[in-house]
């Protein structure tokens, strides 16, 4: 059996915030659930003394000089942006007005 | 020997860039050529997002003037100059759209060029286009792309490969002689292994990813693609080298590749053939063409030996909690506010929660979120540990096993993709099987280093891939080892695999399923000529 379950996800979809309609939900869960079972065979791999790579071929103190380097304009920054005011972003409201 | 159109197409990129060298070509009637290629035969591959008609024409233009010229500004031309490439629709070019085969994407305009779309500008090779991708590079079909999938040239009722479906089927159609392609778990390998063309992807660090759009950033690489071992040595000198705008960037200097390809002696050459990939899961027709390469190289003077991965098992599994975790970081910055789409919900308040949430459920595909949602999980607090950390530590076992595997040979072995290209639709409604297809080439992903994919023949009629993998920085051995298969089998053969490719039908006889409504492209129909 699947150790995830439709709640789960649901909180996951909110934690990555994607709306997700419940046939969605549904899908996700079943699909996820096999991928999951067939993955977490990781586990079995490997014992508490194998340390974890995080990078292929790690480098380290990797610094340039502290100097300016390219920057864009406010105008080039903007291009894309789907709404914008002036030269700032417009973001949509951060709180809900109740 | 008369030059058609029909006959530059199929020239090697290095056999292009000497008539243009020696003045027999113009880089214009090269270009244009190729541009009448795509417009011949792409709505059938739909290999390409976005063409880029005049700006390449202009580059062209400006190379033949250059050698028109002559003097020492074209005596310093880049041997490359004047022979056009494709991009994958992943790097980001200014002037033409980068999409990432995305919704999310769809009409971004990039405000600065990628590290190597700038090496590609200074050495003046006309760039035809934005080639297919799955979706954020997420994929082994290209059948994810928000824009349609793209076909194989050798069965247009087949997958290309992916997530560089487009990148591969455009060099196997002759609709450009090269291209870029990137690799996070096998993307630039196992299309050039179905498509019959070749396909490297480099020791991880050792071409700039500056402007690739990020996947797995500890896993994603750029690198060429080609028909020929020779010309994928030469993109890749190219495009190689430190870039100090990415931190991960090696800072080591380029090897002259082409010259390794070059080097057909494989007398004493020690070949691993790895012991985990083969056997089960492979078809008899892909292990028929790998024994036979093996026979091929043995009678050639090379040194089979096997060699024994157990950590293999688990490369599969550690991918994909790996791969998701740091895509599902990446793809956070998708928030529709800065760039992208934003899309508002239906009714009720619109705050930036649910405008983000909106914007991502109407952006993404079924892949990109699946991805997400599994890293998110992956990741969260109570099973970091047993997924994201067990995964981190079979990354490092893996890393051993290639030192080990690397003492006894010095050079791996082993098919490209357990399959030939199969077709369309065929693992859509199965994500586990479509993943399992990355087996053979992943490892190389996790540890970070080089591999490559060259013709090994055909099963059935359709390509099959035989895979090098060599130690981190030792790109050079691969392209020693591909160059002298390539050449083994080319001889045995008389052509090369990728000029037995069948004459493409146009678009009516597009395969069985050729009334898919993801082929149609809606709203984005590649705009010949459109540099905007």
């Amino acid at each position: 059996m699947s150790e995830i379950s439709r709640a789960d996800v649901e909180h996951l979809a909110a934690l990555a915030h994607i709306a997700m309609t419940d046939a969605e939900l549904e899908k996700m869960t079943s699909e996820l659930g096999v991928i999951v079972n067939s993955v977490k065979q990781v586990q079995e791999a490997a014992g508490a003394d194998v340390p974890a790579t995080s990078h292929p071929l790690p480098l380290t103190n990797v610094f340039r000089d502290d100097t300016v380097g390219h920057v864009f304009t406010a105008e080039e920054s903007l291009a894309n942006a789907p709404d914008a005011e002036g030269s700032r972003f417009k973001v949509p409201a951060i709180l809900d007005e109740e | 020997m008369t030059t058609t159109p029909q006959s530059l197409i199929r020239l090697t990129a290095a056999q292009m860039a000497a008539k243009l060298a020696a003045g027999e070509i113009t880089s214009v009637e090269l270009t244009q050529a190729h541009l009448d290629r795509i417009a011949a035969v792409d709505d059938t591959i739909n290999a390409f997002l976005h063409v880029n008609a005049g700006q390449a024409l202009e580059t062209a233009a400006g190379v033949d003037k250059l050698r028109a010229a002559g003097g020492t500004e074209a005596e310093s031309l880049h041997p490359l100059a004047g022979v056009p490439i494709a991009i994958k629709d992943l790097i980001v070019t200014k002037g033409q759209p980068t999409t990432a085969g995305s919704k999310m994407l769809q009409g971004w305009m990039s405000p600065y060029d990628a590290t190597v779309i700038e090496k590609i500008r200074a050495a003046r090779l006309p760039i035809l286009g934005k080639t297919n991708l799955d979706e954020f590079a997420m994929g082994s079909s290209t059948e994810h792309s928000a824009f349609g999938p793209t076909r194989n040239p050798w069965d247009t009722g087949r997958i290309p490969g992916g997530s560089g479906g487009g990148s591969a089927a455009a060099v196997a159609a002759f609709e450009a002689p090269l291209a870029l392609g990137t690799d996070t778990g096998g993307s630039i390998r196992q299309p050039g292994a179905v498509t019959g063309t070749v396909g490297t992807k480099p020791t991880y660090g050792s071409v700039s990813r500056y402007g690739a759009i990020a996947m797995a950033s500890s896993l994603d690489q750029i690198g060429p693609v080609a028909r020929t071992v020779e010309d994928a040595a030469l993109l890749h000198e190219l495009i190689g080298g430190h870039d100090p705008r990415d931190s991960t960037s090696l800072p080591e200097q380029v090897p002259a590749f082409a010259e390794f390809a070059a080097n057909h002696d494989v007398a004493g050459l020690r070949i691993g053939v790895i012991k985990q990939l083969q056997g089960e899961g492979y078809q008899a027709g892909v292990l028929a063409r790998f024994q036979e390469a093996l026979d091929t190289l043995r009678e050639a003077g090379a040194e089979i030996v096997e060699v024994d991965c157990p950590s293999f098992d688990y490369a599969v599994g550690s991918y994909y909690l790996i791969m998701p975790s740091e895509a599902s970081s990446n793809l956070a910055r998708y928030d529709g506010v800065r760039y992208g789409a934003r899309v508002l919900p239906e009714g009720g308040p619109l705050t930036i929660e649910r405008v983000m949430g909106a914007t991502r459920a109407a952006g993404f595909g079924d892949e990109v979120k699946r991805r997400i949602i599994l890293g998110t999980y992956a990741l969260s607090a109570g099973y970091y540990d047993a997924y994201y950390g067990s995964a981190q530590k079979v990354r490092t076992l893996i890393q051993r096993d290639f030192d080990a595997a690397f003492e006894a040979a010095d050079v791996l072995i082993s098919p490209t993709s357990p399959t030939v290209a199969f077709p369309l639709g065929e693992k859509l409604d199965d994500p586990m099987a479509m993943y399992l297809n990355d087996v053979t080439t992943i490892p190389a992903n996790l540890a970070g280093v080089p591999g490559i994919s060259v013709p090994g023949g055909l099963s059935e009629g359709l390509p099959v891939g035989i895979q090098f993998l060599a130690p981190a920085r030792q790109d050079a051995r691969v392209y020693h080892a591909a160059g002298a298969l390539e050449k083994l089998l080319n001889d045995a053969a008389e052509s090369p695999l990728w000029a037995q490719i069948p004459a493409l039908v146009p678009a009516a006889g597009a395969g069985p399923d050729a009334s898919r409504p993801a082929a149609a492209a809606p709203a984005f129909t590649p705009e010949v000529g459109g540099a905007k």
